[in-house]
């Protein structure tokens, strides 16, 4: 490219003319200098650095002098496959992430119908910029108000007491409503996109040939809906399971994955322990994408 | 400063991530060589570069009113750039690059800067302003090794124990309302503690007090069975405990909002604290308390060691170690400083020269293999383990 390109910068338009025959009449030259530089970014910012993350994890530090030592071990893998305390954080990270993600679908399908199929056109844009209002906030804002929210003076207890219930206070319950607010907008979107393509014609049909409102939902909306439920369920599911401020913020004494990489990075000065838990949300993602894929759900991102 | 502590951390937790994917590349390089101790002063070279704890080297674009800096590079002509740090860990890896002439370390970081050559002896007759500091602040282990002087020091505070007076009676006098079954479950839920490793050391120190069988004559020295002893009891104190904090700002919202009534606090939190919404006390329970004192270092690979020398004069000397520690709230290193104080009472709040008090105190230590009570019959519990236990007691 760069014997192209300086030849070209010189102002001769025989030069740029020689340069232009040559990419019409070389296919793959084209291709290759289209390429180049998006297929090295890919390939460095998620390649390399993944590769980078799982090599990171076979090594150790000495604890001595604070020094990575560059010789390949198991210990980090072995230590968190058996050590209790990451199966009981992993799972209770799971936990959360199920949580959220349900919440998130159970909430977002009656909105995602109303936007697509019941709100005019006029109402349909307003929902949309409501629904993305919320993104133009800091998350740290967002996860802050949570806090203030379920405090045991707050506007939560304060309602919630006129019921005879009160704040549930900081710990997993407040920390999966306030994941379920804060990642709500991203499982809408692609819901009431999908329904968008749900055409109106086939409802009418439904309708016609007898099928109540839950007959036609259950066997024509939900099965054509499906790899759209999917596709916002990752997103919810994976930005929950890497999360550690909002723990920080509202999950009063408990931890999740992100906050064990966290204080392997900043506290322990332990880069490959904090490396080999990461690779834990990443088997588990690997997972669910693998499980999903079938359902032709990533085609729906 | 409170945005900007946010923003750092933020930022922070974004090096650290994108470090650790790009994980790190190059090692520390080492700078084997021992660099002879100046015994006067050369040409000021222009410039020095700090690495401090937030609020310690502010030049005023924080907030106009604080700035200690512009009066130094005035009067030495060294231009001072800095950069700050969230912990004492990420400190020593960034002092390792060779980039500060300056660095403050607190006492968890002292002996790993000496150890791996990174802060150089210094001449403390190059720094006049020595003479005025606190007499119990000098010759310390976490300053001075060997004998040889590492740095100077700069200001200290206890790690207090904070309760809320309408909700905690009777008044709290011991730790044993933080780590004592019958005692903690009456504020259930709404107890909190420091969120660190160094932690541990408070624990450790009640059962230094409150279990003699164990024999710990040392919080930052903890064997097998003593660091046991002491994990339990933090375990037990985690079923109690409403949150941990380490952000100085969560705490003070935890307090007044009522969600926290009783835990470890700093001066500088109990200051902050809105006294319309609660009214809290802190107190230096009869056990004594954990606490930090910070000293000024130099690199070993430092560019500008004059300026360095001249920084180090010029922030202990009273009126700029008054600003420091007045804004970072905690107590100055000598008499003088209580002088330039802006709040008269700012001296009696730190308790600064109280030396009964700062008798009680353990400052942190970098807990080593080889125990720091000189016990040569056993290996002490180091650090690494000590984070491990942390996270294990977090569950």
């Amino acid at each position: 490219m760069s014997t192209d390109t300086s030849r070209a910068a010189v102002p001769s338009r025989t030069a740029a003319r020689r340069a232009s025959s040559l990419l019409t009449s070389k296919p793959w030259l084209r291709l290759t200098l289209l390429l180049t530089a998006p297929l090295t970014w890919l390939v460095l910012v998620y390649v390399v650095a993944l590769a980078a993350l799982l090599v990171t994890a076979l090594w150790s530090v000495d604890s001595f002098t604070g020094e990575i030592t560059r010789s390949l071990t198991f210990d980090n893998i072995k230590e968190i496959a058996t050590e209790s305390l990451y199966r009981t954080v992993t799972l209770r990270t799971i936990g959360v992430a199920a949580a959220v993600t349900i919440i998130d679908i159970a909430i977002a399908l009656p909105i995602a119908f109303y936007m697509a199929k019941i709100a005019s056109r006029r109402m349909q844009r307003v929902l949309v910029i409501a629904v993305l209002t919320p993104l133009w906030a800091s998350y740290l804002v967002k996860a802050f108000a949570w806090r203030s929210v379920l405090s045991d003076d707050g506007i939560f207890e304060w309602a919630s007491s006129k019921i005879g219930m009160g704040t549930p206070g900081y710990g997993i319950t407040a920390v999966i409503i306030t994941q379920a607010y804060i990642w709500l907008p991203y499982v809408i979107l692609p819901i009431f996109a999908g329904l968008e393509r749900v055409p109106n014609s086939l409802l009418d049909a439904s309708g016609d040939l007898g099928a109540s409102a839950w007959q036609t939902l259950r066997t024509v909306v939900f099965p054509l809906l499906k790899p759209a439920i999917i596709a916002g369920s990752i997103f919810s599911f994976s930005l929950t399971l890497g999360d550690y401020i909002t723990v920080n913020i509202v999950g009063g004494a408990n931890q999740m994955l992100g906050n064990l990489v966290y204080t392997n990075v900043g506290a322990a000065n332990n880069l490959p322990l904090a490396a080999a838990v990461a690779l834990i949300p990443i088997v588990i993602m690997i997972g669910y994408l693998t499980a999903v894929r079938r359902t032709g759900a990533l085609e729906n991102l | 400063m409170r945005r900007t502590t946010h923003r750092r951390r933020a930022l922070g937790a974004l090096l650290a991530s994108s470090a650790l994917v790009a994980l790190a590349a190059c090692g520390g390089s080492d700078s084997g060589s021992a660099a002879e101790v100046p015994t006067k002063l050369g040409k000021m070279e222009g410039k020095v570069s700090i690495l401090a704890w937030p609020g310690y080297v502010e030049d005023g674009s924080n907030d106009p009113k604080v700035d200690w800096v512009t009066a130094f590079e005035k009067e030495t002509k060294c231009e001072v750039t800095s950069k700050t740090y969230g912990t004492s860990d990420e400190a020593f890896n960034l002092a390792k690059t060779g980039d500060y002439d300056v660095v403050v370390s607190s006492g968890d970081l002292t002996a790993r800067m000496v150890a791996s050559k990174e802060a150089v002896e210094v001449n403390t007759d190059l720094i006049p302003n020595y003479e005025k500091v606190f007499d119990f602040l000098k010759d310390q282990e976490w300053n001075t090794f060997d004998g040889k002087h590492y740095g100077v020091p700069h200001g200290y505070g206890a790690n207090l124990l904070m309760y809320n007076e309408d909700e905690v009676s009777p008044a709290p006098t011991s730790w044993s309302a933080v780590f004592e079954p019958e005692e903690m479950a009456k504020y259930k839920g709404k107890i909190t503690s420091y969120d660190s490793p160094i932690y541990i050391a408070d624990a450790a120190l009640y059962l230094m007090k409150h279990s003699p069988e164990l024999g710990i004559k040392n919080p930052y020295a903890l064997d097998d069975k003593q660091f046991a002893a002491t994990i339990d009891l933090l375990k037990e104190q985690r079923k109690n405990v409403g949150e941990y904090w380490s952000d100085y700002l969560k705490e003070i919202s935890a307090f007044e909002t009522g969600d926290s009534v009783i835990g470890t606090t700093w001066q500088v939190i109990v200051n902050s604290i809105d006294t319309k919404k609660t009214k809290v006390k802190a107190v230096l329970p009869e056990e004594g308390a954990t606490g930090w004192s910070d000293t000024w270092m130099i690199s070993s690979q430092a560019k500008s060691p004059n300026c360095a020398y001249a920084w180090l004069n010029y922030i202990d000397s009273p009126q700029a170690n008054a600003q420091a520690t007045e804004y970072f709230g905690e107590a100055p290193n000598s008499k003088e400083a209580c002088d330039f104080a802006s709040d008269p009472g700012f001296c009696d709040s730190y308790k600064a020269g109280d030396e009964d008090f700062a008798s009680k105190l353990w400052y942190w230590r970098t807990p080593v293999a080889e125990c720091l009570d000189g016990r040569t019959d056993v290996e002490c519990k180091d650090y690494s383990e000590w984070t491990k236990a942390w996270t294990e007691i977090k569950g």
